[in-house]
Order: structure tokens, then C-alpha cells, then sequence
């Protein structure tokens, strides 16, 4: 590592609340809040109506709730809060494949105004028409963005969004009479689960594409897999690894050539924004997590959006109902008789695509095509100071520029120290970052971290963010046992971690826990 | 193009750029793309708006659009259908807006221990007002829901069909069918068209030995309370299938939990539970079952588990048994997981809280006078029935307008006139039950408002 100056947080210490539970809290009697009051006359006018619930339907006694007064439920949450990393409170690059980016506060006082919280989805049309035309002006950005020429915003989130992919895909062999003939999706290792598994649940067998020594998903085993049962590719590009595949195209065309689709999985799409798109990549139907690429908060886990994208001809088959506009009112269109159906209840997650749309009206066409710059520039330059880094190798794909991110390895130091990428995981939080995502399962690249600095963070962060990375290495190789028995200034102090993978030891409810502590489970 | 900075963009700063070129040892950032293929590129700018570098100016933007929304605040509203207008207590909106969970995502154990002690929380608070020992992280909505448990139920039995009744939303049949055209077929059975309660003879004819699952609701979507739940689950159960019981969890405060009549898994969403509509983004699904391996197997979700530090008395938290899902699974799983609505679920957390065990039966109680209240007077117009079904309901009913010859949609449309949004539209879904609109009066509706509906609908039918 550079001498000089540090950037690591040396005095950084996480809130050590010792919240306890809010099961435990408060006192008998006491209230957080009262829900609205009944008038007096309404309560005299129908008199006893607990009377008209059917026997054995009234709860008898209370639900074992807390009673909590108001200050104390704020302060419990909020120390809660406070024991949590944010985007908003740390250097929030380590989070691989999400797309940590800053989220805009204006965009979130414009999601939370009452003209987007206090509405009903059944509203009337003529009702809704603000959050109307932006799903439908933001439906026709995306389509210059990718180049698909219709848009769904209903499925809640990216995997969903797979799932409507592969629906689509179903939908239109069927209409060609080829739904029973076409039973197999090929994907690839350094795709997202989903991936896989939401073709598998629509009813699919799975074809999976392992890397080549360069990285790229094995296209002479795809050229094997692909037949007159192929329905269709779901993959990613770039990867996970980072690495953007030039020969696409014959990829798509070679599914294509046996009466195929091919859906893009743009989960990491930040780094190509305004640069490539999925249709000229020869892509038939895609999908944006607006969570990721697009700025919205991620929400602790969401609500999030998965966009989905189709080609016209593809369009009939979208999930119902669509935002269509006439001329002079925008209203929701359900006479698509060809629908897949729902995917997920109303219009999905509009507050979502609203957030979106306030991003890249902000940026317009140049500031989005720097936002994908400067994820690119950022991830070269991290990994240009990392690969420095002693134990730290970067598989595939050598001497060429990554994209978004960077899947790395810590084989060498876990062979040379005995320290593996769980362990510099819990160590890094020391130093008042998040950990890092290390890789989907399986674990093709040994010992994975994978790392994207997108559009959001400095040259001072990036810099930073490594001297971390060096320093825990420095340590494996100095001080193994401080790694070892990481992490030392987080909330709380080291997990026995083997609970989480025996599920005889799992309890997932307070009550289920004093169950059996009593013995009586 | 360079020479603009954005603020979003710490590193579009053209001399910090410059710097990290050299770093890397290109010149120019068209360098970074060598990957992508000339030929593969976008040829130009993109054609879209310019931006709005201003954010004075773009929030006047985006206000402008939004102000041609009609809120629920000005209107009187009476749609639910599966979302529903409660009150929110400001708290819920204080918590769900810091930043550290807002912008959280998929953080661990150590560096964001606070937000899976909330989830841990959620998971804790839901499982005692359902009455169940296990809860999983949310799923996206209630249809989300429903259909994974019909899909668990699918897995533990061994078998593939899936019986739900007749009156069920007719959207989460769409999306029940879409989403189990592998595993499972879904048949449907008929309810009675005086009681709104399901068909017994024709449940106890269609349940068999292939049957997973018997799938129903309480309320259900009519808004009847479906009394004869016990003797469902029996059926069921006799068959050896699955009593699988939707459930709107703010009516369990004063309703009996499905496990009280024989559920093995309960689902439903907490939208009611502190959080906005946001035209249909404020839901969030849930699952919860018994304190069973062999049923924790099968959640597609992730679930999160108390365990002891190594610092004596102290918890953590975490993720469980991951290989269960889609994450680990890959292709060999039959329903998947992703992102999902971990905000809302921190929401619920605290909306249970401050409302306590009193305060959920007092807003079961509000909710079930208003709706008696609005039903009582609307009965009192001429040629309207209210309710239709004779049965008990919680907060939504059926209203039928046969006897005014006027349709719902003209009833709706003279409504929004008078600043009120009319119940659902029926009559496509439900042409037997010709024209009828479904009402959902919740606690924030007063009775002023429902005297201003009564007295609109008076002047409409005249």
C-alpha cells in the first residue's frame, strides 16, 4: 500500500445499543397510539355488531403484542436504525451485482407527497393521470435506453421480472403451437439464480453455461445445448465477473437460428447505459431492476421494480394491464387477450417508477451516459489499486477492462494464511464499511468478493475503500487472529454462524424461541 | 460532454477524472469500453429529455405531473379490494424514511445488525397476531403469497392441484395459475350466492387425494367472513391436504387467527399495518406456518433466526438455512426469491408496536362499526341492497344496484362528481352478481363521510 496519509477510520465504532427486543419492551397498559375514534352515533346506530361474528370466529383474549408507549417505540426503531448501514452512511461499494448508488433525497420527497402515497390503484383513470404519464413518459425512455418497444413496471422486483420473462417466453410458443416442444432455457453460472430458477418454476428444464478460460460463457456449449427444444437464453452481460461479452451477438444469433428467444437479465446494466443496447446486442426482451440502476432506495430488501422490456411483437404478451395513452388520456389498457396475466397485484411498485423517472429526468442524455462512465472508470481504477493488494487475484479475462464490477478471489491468501473471504468479510465492517458481497452460489471463482463501485463514489472513497481491503490483508498475513476473530467494533460481537445452516437450530419467531428455552416446542 | 458535473457523480469532476485515467493508464474513458465491439454500440446520444440540472427545477417538474393525481385525502374513498385506506401513524413514516434503512439492502450479521433485529421483529409481531411460531421475510403481495404457500403445500404433500374458491380475487387466480402452470393445476369451487360462504357439498365433491391444497380467505375477498373455516380444514385435512388460509391481519385483533380453524399455513399482506397505498406499492405479502422443519424446508423466502453472540446475553441475527431457496437451489427450485419489501416489513414492525394488543381489536372495532354504519344506511335507499350476502362482514361488503336501473359504473361516475370514489366495479368478474359494487369502509372513514355518500347516491338515484 501508498505510505502517506490514511484514510482508514481507525476510531470508528458502530452503535452498541444492546437494544432489546421490542417483544421485551414497555409495560401492561401502556399505548404507542390510538386508531381513529368511532363517533358516538355510529357506535349507537349499529349498536353491538361484535355480536354478528360467527361462533368460534372472535379472537378470545389479546395477541400477544408488546405494549410499547410512542417515545419508547421511536427510540427502539431508531437505534435500530442506528445499527444499520445504509448507502446514505458508509462507502457502500462492496455490495457487488446491487448497484449501490446514491439515492436522491428530492426523489423522495416527491415519492412520499400525498399525490403518490394516498392513492388507490383503482382509482379512476381520469384520477391517476400524473403517475399515468410518468410510468408511460418513463415506458418510452427506457425503450431508448435498451430498444424494446413496450414496457411492463408490474413485477415487484428482479426476479419476478425473470419470471415474466420466461412467462413471455412461454406465451409465445404456445401461440405458435410449440409449447409442449420448446421445454428448455439455457442460462449461464454467472447469471443471477433467478435466472434458473424462475424458468424452472414456469416449467422448464435448464441448460447451464459454465465460463470458458477467458470468462465468457462457453459458446461452443451453448452451440451443443441449443436444439428445436431451446425456448430460449436468460443471461446477464456483463456477468458477475464484470466481463461484457463482444461476441453477443453470435450468442443470441445462435439461439435465434433454432426458433429461440433471448431475454437479458440488465441487473448489470449501470455500467452501459447510453452505450449498449440490449436489443442491438440482439435481445428480444429484458429487464432494469429501477432499484439498482436506476437510484431507487433499495429499501432494506425493497419494494423494488422490475421493468420488463419486450420488441413489439412481444408486446401482446405482457402482463395486463399497460399504460397506454390515446392522444389525450392516458388509461390503463387490459384488452391484451394474449397477457401472460398477473404477476403481481395492480401496477407494481409506481412510487418506484416515479423515483426512476426523477433520476434520469436530473441526468438527461449525457449525465446518464456519465453515470455509466464513471461506474466504469471507478471500477477500473479500484481495481487497478487491488489487484495490487497481496492475496488478491482477479480470475478471466486478463489485461482487459472490466465493466461495472469485479468478481476477485482471495484464493492466494487463503492458502498462504489460512484467512478466507468470510473472515476479511467480518473484518472490513471494522473499519465503518459494509461487507462485501462475496458471490452467488456455486462458488465458481474460489473464495469470491465482488465489488462495484458504481457512479456514487469518489476517487477518495475508491482509495479509501482499498486502503481497508490492504490493511485486512496486512493483517491476515501479520495478525491472522485479529481477522479470525473479527468483527471487534460492530453492534454486536461474533456469531455462532453454524446456526444458520442447521435448520433444527433455527427459530425465527420470538415466541417460538421461548418455546423452546421452556422445553415445551 | 465531460465538462458538465453532476451532482449525483462526485467523480463526473473533469479533473478527478483526469487523474483516474492516468491512474489506470488510458487516456480517454472510451478506452475502459474496448470490450463492446464498435458495431455493438449506441451511435449517439440518447433520445431523451435533456435534464433538469436544477433540483428546484425538477421538482417543480415531477410536482406538476403528480398534481393531476386525485389523492384519497380529498376524495372520499371507498374502494379497497386489496388495498385497503388505514391510518398511518406518523412513526411508521419517521422509521421507514431513515436513510439507514432505506438505503439498506442486502447488508450481513454485523454490519447492519439493527435491521435484522427489525426484520427478526416483524417476523416475532406477525407470528403472534396470526398465532402462528413461524413467519418468513415478506414476499412482494398477498397474490405473491398465496400462491408460494399453495406451491409449499404442493411440495409437502406430494401432489398437484390446488382447490381455491369461486368468489377469490379474480386477478390473484390470474397470477395463482401463471405462477403454479408447472406444479399444480388450480380448480375452483363454487359459493353459495346467498351466504357468500363456500360451497361445502361441492368443496367435499372436488377435494381428493390429489388435492395440495385447499386455499381460502378471511375475510374473503367479497368481504364475508367465512365461518365455516373449521369444518374447511377438516375437509381438507381428511383428504390429506393442506388447509391454507389468506388472511387481512388487521382484522385479527378482534377475529379469531386461522390456526384457531385448522390452518397449516397462513398468508396475507400488511399493507394495512402502517403503510401507504402508493396506487398499489404499499403491499407487502407474508407466509407464516407451524414451528415445523419439514414446512421451514419449503419457504422460498429468507428467514431470519435469533442466535447468542459470543458476548454472554447478547443476540444476533441472521439470514437461515439458505440452501432452501432459489439463491442456492438455481434451477432445481420450484419458486424463487429476490428483492422483495423489507422496508414495509420494518413498517408493519412498527405499526404492531404502538398499536399493541388494545389497540388492534380497537381499530377491528372501528373498522367493523363503520362498515355496519355505512351498510345500515345505504340499506336505507331505495332499490339498494346492502349487503348482499347474508353473512358477517369485516370492512368490505357487496352492494348491489339491480333495483335502481341504473349500472355501477354510471353510480361511479355521477360519484367522483361529488368527490367520492365509489366501491369496485363487479360486475365483469361476477356477472351473477349483476350490477354490484364492492364497498370497503375502513377506520379513517367518518361518518360524516359516510352520510356524504348516502346523501350523494340519494341525489344519483333519484
Amino acid at each position: 500500500m501508498k505510505k502517506g496519509k490514511t484514510l482508514l477510520k481507525e476510531n470508528y465504532h458502530a452503535a452498541r445499543w444492546q437494544e432489546p427486543l421490542i417483544m421485551e419492551m414497555g409495560s401492561p397498559g401502556e399505548r404507542g397510539v390510538y386508531p381513529p375514534q368511532v363517533e358516538e352515533e355510529v357506535r349507537e346506530a349499529v349498536g353491538d355488531v361484535l355480536s354478528t361474528i360467527p361462533e368460534g370466529m372472535r379472537r378470545e383474549g389479546f395477541p400477544g403484542l408488546p405494549e410499547v408507549a410512542q417515545p419508547h417505540v421511536l427510540r427502539h426503531f431508531i437505534r435500530l436504525s442506528q445499527e444499520t448501514m445504509g448507502t446514505d452512511v458508509n462507502i457502500d461499494l462492496g455490495l457487488g451485482t446491487c448497484t449501490m448508488k446514491y439515492s436522491p433525497k428530492v426523489n423522495e420527497t416527491l415519492a412520499r407527497m400525498a399525490q403518490m402515497a394516498d392513492i388507490h390503484p383503482l382509482q379512476p383513470d381520469v384520477t391517476i393521470q400524473g403517475i399515468l404519464e410518468i410510468a408511460y413518459r418513463f415506458g418510452k425512455i427506457l425503450g431508448e435506453i435498451c430498444g424494446m418497444d413496450s414496457f411492463s413496471f408490474q413485477p415487484g422486483g428482479g426476479a419476478p421480472a425473470i419470471f415474466t420473462n420466461a412467462s413471455i417466453i412461454r406465451a409465445y410458443h404456445e401461440s405458435k403451437g410449440e409449447g409442449d416442444k420448446r421445454d428448455e432455457i439455457v442460462t449461464t453460472i454467472f447469471s443471477h439464480p433467478a435466472n434458473a430458477a424462475a424458468p424452472a418454476t414456469a416449467g422448464y428444464r435448464l441448460v447451464t453455461l459454465y465460463p470458458d478460460e477467458d470468462g465468457y460463457p462457453d459458446l461452443r456449449a451453448l452451440q451443443a445445448a441449443v436444439s428445436e427444444r431451446t425456448a430460449g437464453m436468460m443471461i446477464t452481460n456483463p456477468e458477475d465477473t464484470g466481463i461484457f461479452n463482444p461476441r453477443i451477438r453470435e450468442y443470441t444469433d445462435t439461439v435465434h437460428a433454432v426458433g429461440g428467444l433471448c431475454a437479458l437479465d440488465q441487473a448489470n446494466a449501470n455500467g452501459i447505459l447510453g452505450i449498449a443496447r440490449a436489443r442491438d446486442l440482439g435481445f428480444d426482451l429484458c429487464h432494469f431492476n429501477l432499484h439498482k440502476t436506476f437510484s431507487s432506495p433499495h429499501g432494506s430488501e425493497g419494494p423494488g421494480c422490475g421493468a420488463v422490456g419486450v420488441r413489439k411483437e412481444l408486446a401482446r404478451f405482457l402482463p395486463v394491464p399497460v399504460v397506454d395513452f390515446d392522444g389525450s388520456r392516458y388509461y390503463l389498457n387490459y384488452d391484451l387477450p394474449h397477457s401472460i396475466g398477473k404477476v403481481r397485484a395492480f401496477l407494481g411498485n409506481l412510487q418506484v417508477v416515479l423515483r426512476a423517472y426523477a433520476w434520469v429526468m436530473a441526468l438527461g442524455p449525457d449525465g446518464i451516459r456519465t453515470a455509466a462512465e464513471t461506474a466504469v472508470l471507478n471500477n477500473n481504477y479500484l481495481a487497478r489499486k487491488l489487484s495490487r493488494i497481496r492475496g488478491v487475484s482477479v480470475p478471466y479475462a486478463k489485461g482487459k477492462f472490466r465493466l461495472q464490477e469485479v468478481r476477485y478471489s482471495w484464493e492466494t491468501l487463503k492458502e498462504e494464511t489460512g484467512i478466507g473471504t468470510e473472515d476479511v468479510n467480518r473484518r472490513i465492517v471494522d473499519f465503518g464499511v459494509n461487507n462485501y458481497f462475496t458471490s452467488h452460489e456455486p462458488w465458481v471463482v474460489p473464495e469470491p468478493f465482488t465489488l462495484e463501485p458504481t457512479d456514487s463514489y469518489s476517487r477518495k472513497d475508491l482509495d479509501e475503500y482499498a486502503e481497508i481491503v490492504g490493511r485486512v490483508s496486512d493483517e491476515a498475513y501479520g495478525n491472522p487472529d485479529v481477522v479470525r476473530s473479527a468483527p471487534h467494533r460492530t453492534s454486536i460481537a461474533k456469531m455462532d454462524e453454524s446456526i444458520l445452516h442447521d435448520p433444527g437450530r433455527v427459530v425465527v419467531t420470538w415466541r417460538a424461541w421461548l418455546k423452546r428455552k421452556a422445553g415445551t416446542r | 460532454m465531460e465538462k458538465k458535473v453532476y451532482p449525483y457523480i462526485p467523480n463526473s469532476a473533469p479533473k478527478v477524472r483526469t487523474g483516474m485515467l492516468r491512474e489506470i493508464g488510458v487516456k480517454d474513458v472510451g478506452e475502459l469500453y474496448s470490450e463492446i465491439p464498435p458495431g455493438l454500440r449506441l451511435d449517439g446520444r440518447l433520445k431523451i429529455p435533456e435534464p433538469l440540472l436544477s433540483e428546484f427545477d425538477l421538482r417543480r417538474h415531477v410536482e406538476s405531473l403528480l398534481f393531476k393525481n386525485k389523492t384519497c385525502k380529498e376524495y372520499i374513498n371507498f374502494l379497497g379490494g386489496g388495498c385497503w385506506q388505514h391510518f398511518v401513524p406518523a412513526v411508521c413514516d419517521e422509521i421507514n424514511s431513515r436513510g439507514e434503512f432505506l438505503t439498506a439492502y442486502a447488508g450481513g450479521t454485523y454490519s447492519d445488525h439493527g435491521k435484522h433485529q427489525a426484520w427478526f421483529e416483524f417476523q416475532s409481531l406477525l407470528a403472534e397476531l396470526i398465532d402462528m411460531d413461524v413467519v418468513g421475510f415478506p414476499t412482494y403481495d398477498w397474490s405473491t403469497a398465496a400462491t408460494s404457500s399453495v406451491l409449499m403445500a404442493c411440495r409437502l404433500t406430494n401432489r398437484k392441484e390446488i382447490i381455491v374458491p369461486r368468489n377469490l380475487h379474480p386477478e390473484k387466480l390470474s397470477q395463482m395459475k401463471n405462477f403454479c402452470k408447472a406444479a399444480a393445476s388450480v380448480r375452483q369451487v363454487g359459493y353459495d350466492t346467498r351466504t357468500g360462504q363456500m360451497d361445502l357439498e361441492d368443496l367435499r365433491e372436488k377435494v381428493s387425494s390429489a388435492t395440495a391444497a385447499v386455499y381460502f380467505e378471511n375475510p374473503g375477498y367479497l368481504g364475508g367472513i367465512e365461518s365455516h373455516g373449521r369444518e374447511i380444514s377438516r375437509i381438507a385435512h381428511a383428504n390429506g391436504a393442506l388447509s391454507v388460509v389468506g388472511v387481512d391481519p388487521i382484522s385479527l385483533g378482534l377475529l379469531a387467527p386461522p390456526s384457531k380453524y385448522g390452518a397449516d399455513i397462513v398468508c396475507g399482506d400488511v399493507q394495512p399495518l402502517g403503510v401507504h397505498m402508493y396506487c398499489g406499492g404499499g403491499l407487502c405479502g407474508f407466509i407464516g406456518s407451524r414451528d415445523d422443519e419439514r414446512y421451514m424446508a419449503e419457504y422460498p423466502t429468507l428467514l431470519e433466526t435469533i442466535g447468542p453472540t459470543e458476548r454472554e446475553g447478547e443476540w444476533g441475527f441472521g439470514w437461515a438455512t439458505l440452501e432452501r431457496t432459489s439463491y442456492v437451489k438455481r434451477e432445481l427450485s420450484e419458486d424463487f426469491t429476490g428483492t422483495s419489501t423489507g422496508l414495509w416489513a420494518i413498517t408493519a414492525a412498527v405499526y404492531l408496536a404502538l398499536l399493541g394488543p388494545q389497540g388492534m381489536r380497537d381499530v377491528g372495532e372501528a373498522i367493523m362499526q363503520k362498515s355496519h354504519y355505512a351498510m345500515k344506511r345505504l340499506a336505507t335507499l331505495d332499490g339498494v341492497r346492502a349487503p348482499v350476502f347474508e353473512c358477517a362482514t369485516f370492512k368490505e361488503f357487496v352492494v348491489n344496484f339491480d333495483d335502481t336501473g341504473r349500472s355501477v359504473k354510471e353510480i361511479n361516475m355521477a360519484l367522483l362528481d361529488e368527490g367520492i370514489f365509489g366501491g369496485k366495479d363487479l360486475s365483469e368478474d361476477f356477472p351473477e352478481l349483476s350490477q354490484s359494487a364492492l364497498y370497503c369502509v375502513t377506520e379513517v372513514i367518518s361518518k360524516e363521510n359516510i352520510d356524504r355518500l348516502v346523501t350523494s347516491l340519494g341525489e344519483v338515484l333519484r
